[in-house]
């Protein structure tokens, strides 16, 4: 059996819990952190049972509370999402159960499991022992459907908060960030300066698509790291990968090439972003990017 | 200010190209190891920070290179426990050896980065808050602080957030907009010199039992078939029907 940890977003569920049941392969208990999500956990196919886990220690994130909170009711194989929060989560619980984590998990066969390592540039297939804690890279299993009708047990079970929360501070700006993204349009040091990425702002509103960026550029233009695709930065596997002249270099495709379809846009028809890219067009953003913003609207 | 434990991984360089031979990746085929790069804000916040800095890794005898580099920008003490092969062991035992250095060099505050940019996990630093008894926060891009506490920036699902923990406590530190220091030649010379413990897992008196996880195997990515390359902005049209014709993403 398995133990799925929910991953909560706000006051709900996350969308990628429903993959999780799916990694699990049936049988699987969900635990609501805080009770978050509870009912919609409760309708998801191939879910047995749901504990909503009450307590004030759930109030903000505190990975170390929330695990003291809900390790002991985790049996079998755990596992949860390979978020911020969630690989905190599930490395916090392993190290109190004295069981081992892997995080990031992409492929799951029985016991042996595989994952990248490198940020992608290698991956790794492991054997694992029955209780090991994993979290799964999120968009890479299929969202259990709903459907199922399971039972809601409730416990009230706190821990000592140690990591307080003393200021909240708003998005700078709205825009979907990179993580979450299912489309992303990225730009590199060949947009020529950070103003120009009002064009490719511009196409992502068109698609609801996410703005990302190379290193080059976050770390000389000063644009947000949360923006930054690569292996300093988000490994992102959107449906769709837009790369805006960018070269290439081996520390962002580490980010962005297990995007299901990638787009490259570069006037040089040598650079290697064309090697890793499904369609690559050799021009400048100047004349691709109006091209691209017609096209797009004449879907 | 209170005693810094900071923990350290050497890492192929992340410009390095990363080979698999026979199963597993090719260390000599990476010509250049260096500090994880989340590792280094890690090391420079402690150095903002003062006061005695013990800088810890667990590594092959090639990692000794990273503790004296960290001893030329102001790491005091340098403790080193050999493993020969990390990939050996799983991350319930990499955080109890951790946890036992920590303990003792007596810090009751530990900075590491938020993963290693080799296994990409970021387990050590929750797992080595559990092992000690200490708070964690992850993902750290701002701090300030002392001995009594630190208010901590961290993202949150609204977008950031401050937090406040009190030692003993991990912090996992993210990318910073910090400019790292570079040792100058007298810091270099002055790390030569410096002593580092050395020591096993079992002189840490870990009991390491057995790992949980083994590896298989290591391979390079799946290939990815040549895509379809136009020449021209002209093409735009015909690339973006075919991402709604065949590809099915818009």
């Amino acid at each position: 059996m398995t133990t799925i940890i929910a991953e909560i977003s706000g006051n709900n569920l996350h969308a990628v819990t429903a993959q999780l049941v799916t990694a699990a392969g049936g049988d699987a208990t969900i635990i609501c952190p805080g009770g978050f999500g509870s009912s919609e956990a409760a309708s998801l196919a191939g879910v047995s049972k749901v504990i909503s886990v009450e307590g004030d220690c759930f109030g903000s994130f505190d990975g170390g509370a929330w695990a003291q909170s809900i390790s002991s009711l985790c049996e079998g194989r755990v596992i949860a999402a390979a978020t911020a929060n969630g690989r905190e989560l599930a490395a916090s619980i392993a190290a109190l159960k004295g069981c081992a984590v892997v995080q990031d998990v992409t492929g799951i066969d029985g016991d042996t499991i595989t994952r990248p390592i490198y940020s992608g540039k290698a991956n790794a297939t492991l054997t694992i022992s029955e209780d090991t804690v994993l979290t799964i890279r999120p968009n890479i299993f299929a969202p259990a459907q709903s459907g199922g009708d399971a039972p809601i047990n409730t416990v009230n079970q706190s821990a000592d908060v140690r990591v307080a929360v003393q200021e909240a501070i708003a998005k700078a700006s709205e825009r979907l960030d990179v993580s979450d993204a299912d489309i992303i349009i990225s730009g590199g040091r060949g947009m020529g300066n950070i103003d120009n990425f009002s064009h490719l702002e511009a196409i992502a509103d068109q698609l609801g698509a996410a703005v990302g960026a190379s290193r080059a550029v976050v770390d000389e233009w000063g644009m947000s790291h949360s923006m930054q695709v690569g292996q300093t930065g988000k490994t992102v596997n959107p449906s769709l990968y837009i790369a805006v002249g960018i070269s290439g270099a081996i520390q962002h495709l580490a980010g962005m090439r297990s995007s299901k379809y990638i787009v490259a846009i570069n006037k040089d028809s040598d650079a290697p972003i064309f090697g890793v890219a499904d369609y690559g067009i050799v021009a400048t953003w100047e004349e691709a990017l109006p091209a691209l913003a017609e096209a797009l609207g004449n879907l | 200010m209170a005693d810094i434990a900071v923990l350290l991984k050497q890492v192929p360089d992340t410009n390095a190209k990363i080979v698999v031979s026979g199963g597993r990746v090719d260390e000599g085929a990476v010509n250049k190891w260096s500090m994880s790069p989340y590792d280094e804000y890690a090391l420079e916040t402690a150095l903002t920070m003062g006061g005695s800095i013990t800088a810890i890794t667990c590594g092959p005898a090639r990692a000794k290179k990273l503790l004296t580099d960290a001893a030329a920008v102001g790491a005091t003490e340098l403790m080193h426990i050999v493993v020969d092969d990390l990939t050996t062991l799983d991350s319930n035992q990499v955080s109890s050896i951790l946890a036992a250095a920590v303990t003792k060099t007596g810090a009751s505050v530990v900075f590491c980065g938020k993963q290693a940019a080799d296994t990409n996990a970021g387990s050590t630093g929750p797992g080595v808050a559990q092992k000690l008894g200490a708070a964690c926060v992850t993902m750290v891009s701002e701090l300030s602080g002392d001995a009594n506490g630190f208010t901590a920036l961290r993202p949150s699902s609204e977008g950031m957030e401050r937090v406040s923990v009190s030692a003993p406590c991990v912090i996992a530190f993210d990318k910073m907009t910090t400019e790292l220091r570079r040792p100058n030649v007298k810091g270099i010379m002055m790390a030569k010199k410096k002593a580092v413990d050395t020591l096993s897992p079992a002189d840490l008196g870990v009991d390491l039992g057995a790992s949980d996880v083994s590896l298989q195997n290591q391979a390079p990515p799946a290939e990815k078939p040549a895509g379809q390359k136009f020449e021209g902005a002209e093409n735009v049209p015909t690339v973006v029907s075919k991402l709604r014709d065949e590809a099915k993403v818009l």
